[in-house]
């Protein structure tokens, strides 16, 4: 908080509920409304009220970026690169250009979500941008109907010349591979994450090392260690696949642009329209009334929006442009690729005495292949050394995806922890208890998950690796989860209460599935008395005050104190003029089940409306800024905070593996989780399933397949790029913990990337439990399976 | 030269009237090509083929390559108009009427984002060409609440959070009534069976379970 804002002393509760609770005194700023009790003690806050927007969702109502239909709109369609890198010659778009209803055609000069050459002098200038993999896109066509304009795309002419290429990781690492740069490069991550920090070393294709963590004498350690688990992982591309592709409506009209988009971030729109048009913020508008999902790849305008916005200029019409479901393969992000080998080494009782990491990663034209930060940062350990290298290949660019590292990360050191405690016969919860002791809400946190969850999923009955006989083969594994806590930073809330005792609440923040209105509507409503449903929660606007981005399981704990506060202030503001209606100080005035009045007098109460009309406000609005925590940050970014304090969570498998044909079956996941304090436990709930859901996916089926040949994805569509459906989806359990961290106003934490990162290692850990052998390789496909259950495990050495 | 292969009106023309007949026909080249832009184009110039010798022989009219008046059933309600043979009946719901409910996701018949009834059956709308659907009766998910009476399995929706980022969800909701309206006494098997084609990225699949089943005991009951 800032230093000359006026602070008091706040007695808080700290700790679990049901589990460990205690008041702990914090300085927070001297208008800080008074902190909220447990969740069982209010109202709206903590309770499954129905997503707001559900029954627009369930009639078809709600109004996607896909769904917007302006007079005089058209169609936008990209022509993209056949070829995986090659100069481009020359573009003839004579005949799409006269192809009948085609009102625009665009060439792109630039190219986004490519890494940059540090130094662009590197690459001699050429007319049209290089291209760097099948599907960059290259121009755009808007045409009167969809299917113009991808007719028309068809008939652009590009002359290449080819360059050699590498799709290929191992390939691309060699020394004489083709270059997919010609210098060293940057990349900047979105509010997702991804991106690479700057300045790292960069020969041929191989960008890094990222060092994070480093401490100690890591070498001494592992050759001075009992026991050493010394493995290699890999990890598949896996692309995101939202329901709704990436699009975008430009409308530019008079110099100023609306933009309807499909986002995670209104604000990173807006800011990337008027930085490549030239146009300031006042003059461009992004609304997101509803994103189709989103998973980390959703922000900026992307080369389908540079696209769209300059069809829109050129043709003075609104123009849409939403990928096809190639191109959002291809095209707009995907989870990177991994090869991880990872060190790890321990004393005769379980406590770490080194870990050492070495990652490779592709994220094809892109960088931000790292793997997280679990090595160095989930485990105390003295002697760490943690190496990331981006490997960049020509392939279509990663992009942050559900905690962009961690869940490569996760599935590598749960397994080598587990292997640990397998070979000093230690039961993989106590292992975990005795190493996992950082002083960190999220490790507090993980130790009442533990014990919650061995309860829950009777982990006493668990066996010995490989215990069944026959070719079926069940077993049991549990992992561990851990994310940051990212606050936003500049984030601001309004409220507003009308003549009428219409309560309203505004936010420029996007809802991408998470229920971003409800948890908004719940918050506000708390402090009016009033139920989540008579809030008019308004938010994916960019006139609407700063909101945050959707992404790092963020909104929840940025936005709603921020809500909180300027509900608390206009509920003050209101009780301050109802109060001499009432015969009573202000600070007497209540507001509960609808109802205004005074706590002694509560015979006397008026309805809110009512109050409100009685009181004659006209309109009274409060902004709220979200305050820091009221401990401070670990670090701080441009964009956001990083709390000491991080995320857990806790997860346990049930798999069955078909030995003689390789199928892995997960029968059940129970997953147990902390996200500060719950504002909506079945929102919670729903993106817990997700985050299993989409785990099990990544651990069994999902993986991008490139013809390294053609650099063509081969499997660039949903029939054959395979995701847990209805029939693989396993029974899900979900026990959630409430955790009061006395920081915020709401104290808030969220849930979204947590749920996903120890999945995959929970399902790996529980194969290994059922055939005694480890799976190190994903996805988890009949012939990776085969693979490891031939395979001899070489990865143990012992003092 | 306005556009050959488009079978629909553009948005300020829908604003209108949804006759579309001053559009210009389409060479028989260029209907191809408006087919092969899906991924079942050879399927489409089969029926579309099949359609035209049907019309051609019973009703002694041409039909095609232009555009053709076809008289649709939709929610109940008589919907008059004109399409080329290769329009396929998401895009006369969304781009030519403007219903917008019923989504794409693929676009190929792999992720039923489209679905909606013909008759008494789930279709992908996708799929299906408009000249199919002639004469049946066309329920999409804008037609499904009664006013404003939600369908069981839409209130159920609502109830069990069985949606997220709610793309996938009108789809997922006409395939789940039309099972619990065929099959009231449905077992969590016949759900994973009814939405096995639905593609859910969020990971709803728990509560649609719950949901359906839960509207399947409402509809015992009533």
């Amino acid at each position: 908080m800032s230093t000359s804002e006026p602070t008091k002393s706040q007695s808080v509760l700290y700790g679990i509920v049901g589990e460990h609770l205690e008041q702990v005194t914090r300085q927070v700023p001297a208008d800080e409304p008074p902190p909220l009790p447990k969740n069982d003690e209010l109202t709206v806050i903590g309770k499954p009220v129905h997503r707001m927007d559900a029954v627009l969702k369930v009639t078809g109502r709600a109004r996607y970026t896909f769904d917007m239909q302006l007079p005089g709109m058209l169609y936008g369609h990209q022509v993209v690169s056949s070829v995986p890198h090659a100069r481009i010659k020359a573009i003839d778009t004579s005949a799409a250009e006269r192809y009948p209803g085609v009102r625009a055609v665009h060439i792109l000069d630039r190219v986004m979500m490519n890494a940059q050459l540090r130094d662009a002098q590197a690459e001699a200038k050429e007319r049209y941008p290089l291209v760097r993999y099948v599907g960059q896109p290259i121009a755009g066509i808007a045409a009167t109907s969809s299917r113009a304009a991808a007719e028309a795309a068809k008939l652009v002419r590009i002359e290449y010349e080819s360059l050699p290429h590498v799709t290929e990781l191992e390939m691309a690492m060699l020394e004489d591979a083709p270059r997919v740069y010609p210098g060293p490069t940057e990349q900047a991550s979105t509010a997702g994450g991804g991106g690479a920090p700057p300045g790292l070393d960069q020969r041929g294709n191989l960008r890094g090392p990222d060092r994070g963590g480093a401490r100690g004498d890591v070498d001494k350690a592992l050759t001075q260690a009992h026991v050493v688990i010394d493995a290699e992982y890999r990890t598949q591309v896996q692309t995101h696949v939202p329901m709704e592709t990436h699009g975008i409506v430009a409308d530019w009209r008079d110099d100023e642009l609306t933009i309807y988009a499909s986002t995670q971030h209104t604000i990173s729109v807006r800011d990337d329209a008027a930085q490549n048009f030239d146009l300031p913020h006042s003059k461009v508008r992004v609304i997101s009334e509803f994103t189709g999902g989103g998973f980390g790849a959703k922000y900026g305008i992307g080369n389908y929006g540079l696209l769209a916005i300059h069809l829109s200029r050129k043709a003075r019409a609104p123009v849409r442009m939403m990928l096809d479901r190639r191109d959002e393969h291809v095209t707009v992000g995907n989870r990177p690729s991994t090869l991880q080998r990872l060190t790890i080494g321990a004393a005769k009782d379980g406590s770490l005495t080194g870990i050492k990491l070495q990652s490779y990663g592709t994220a094809g034209v892109a960088a931000g292949a790292g793997v997280g930060f679990c090595a160095h940062a989930l485990y105390p350990c003295p002697n760490v050394s943690t190496e990331h290298y981006d490997v960049f290949t020509n392939a279509g660019p990663g992009a942050a995806f559900r905690a962009p590292g961690q869940v490569q990360g996760i599935f590598a050191l749960e397994q080598s922890i587990d292997a640990i405690a397998e070979h000093l016969q230690i039961d993989p919860l106590a292992l975990r208890e005795k190493i996992d002791t950082n002083d960190t809400d999220d490790a507090r946190a993980r130790a009442a998950e533990r014990r919650l969850g061995a309860k829950a999923f009777e982990w006493s009955r668990r066996r010995a690796a490989g215990s069944d006989q026959g070719p079926i083969k069940r077993g049991l594994g549990m992992a561990q989860s851990q994310w940051v806590y990212i606050v936003s930073r500049a984030t601001a809330c309004e409220v507003r209460v009308t003549r009428d005792g219409s309560v309203e609440a505004f936010s420029s923040a996007q809802d991408i599935g998470t229920g971003t209105r409800t948890v908004l509507a719940q918050v506000v409503a708390e402090e009016f008395g009033l139920r989540a449903g008579d809030i008019g929660a308004y938010i994916g606007d960019t006139r609407y005050p700063v909101g945050p981005a959707s992404g790092g399981s963020r909104v929840t704990c940025t936005l709603t104190p921020a809500a909180r506060n300027a509900a608390y202030r206009a509920a003050r503001d209101v009780a301050a003029r109802v109060a001499p209606l009432l015969s009573a100080k202000p600070e007497e005035i209540v507001f509960r089940d609808g109802k205004v009045f005074a706590r002694s007098k509560p015979q006397r109460a008026m309805t809110f409306k009512e109050a409100v009309k009685k009181a004659e406000i006209s309109e009274i609005s409060h902004r709220a800024d979200r305050r820091d925590d009221y401990e401070g940050y670990a670090r701080s970014a441009p964009d956001f905070h990083i709390s000491r304090h991080g995320i857990g969570g806790v997860q346990f498998a049930e798999v069955v593996v078909d030995t003689q044909t390789g199928v892995v079956k997960v029968e059940r996941v129970l997953a147990v989780h902390d996200c500060g304090r719950p504002i909506n436990p079945k929102l919670v709930e729903s993106q817990i399933y997700g985050g299993v859901i989409q785990g099990v996916s990544y651990a069994l089926y999902e993986e991008r397949h490139l013809d390294s040949a053609s650099g063509l994805q081969l499997n660039a569509n949903v029939d054959q790029y395979k995701i847990v459906g209805s029939r693989e989806t396993p029974q899900i359990d979900v026990l959630l913990l409430e955790q009061l961290g006395g920081q915020s106003s709401t104290d808030a934490r969220g849930v979204a990337e947590p749920a996903n990162v120890a999945t995959a290692a929970a399902v790996a850990n529980a194969f290994y439990n059922a055939t005694g052998k480890r799976i190190r390789t994903l996805p988890m496909t009949p012939a990776n399976v085969l693979a490891a259950l031939r395979s001899d495990d070489q990865s143990l050495s012992r003092r | 030269m306005s556009d050959p292969t488009s079978g629909l009106p553009s948005a300020d023309q829908r604003l209108d009237r949804e006759d579309i007949t001053a559009l210009p026909p389409v060479s028989r080249r260029s209907f191809l090509q408006g087919a092969g832009v899906s991924a079942i184009g050879a399927s489409i110039l089969e029926v579309g083929e099949a359609a035209t010798r049907e019309l051609a022989n019973g009703r002694g009219e041409a039909i095609g390559p232009g555009a053709v008046a076809v008289t649709l059933d939709i929610n109940g309600e008589r919907r008059e108009v004109q399409v080329d043979p290769a329009t396929t009946l998401v895009e006369l719901l969304r781009d030519g009427l403007g219903m917008t409910g019923t989504k794409i996701g693929c676009d190929r018949g792999a992720c039923s984002a489209c679905t909606v009834w013909v008759d008494e059956e789930v279709v992908a709308s996708c799929m299906t060409l408009v000249l199919d659907v002639r004469g049946k009766k066309i329920t999409t998910i804008e037609g499904l609440a009664k006013g404003e009476t939600l369908h069981p399995v839409q209130q159920a929706f609502v109830e069990h959070d069985a949606l997220q980022c709610g793309f996938c969800t009108p789809g997922m909701v006409m395939s789940c009534a039309r099972l619990v309206e065929q099959n009231p006494n449905c077992s969590l098997e016949d759900v994973r069976q009814a939405i096995s084609g639905h593609l859910c990225r969020c990971g709803t699949y728990p509560n649609i379970f719950k949901a359906t089943l839960s509207a399947a005991s409402r509809m015992r009951d009533v």
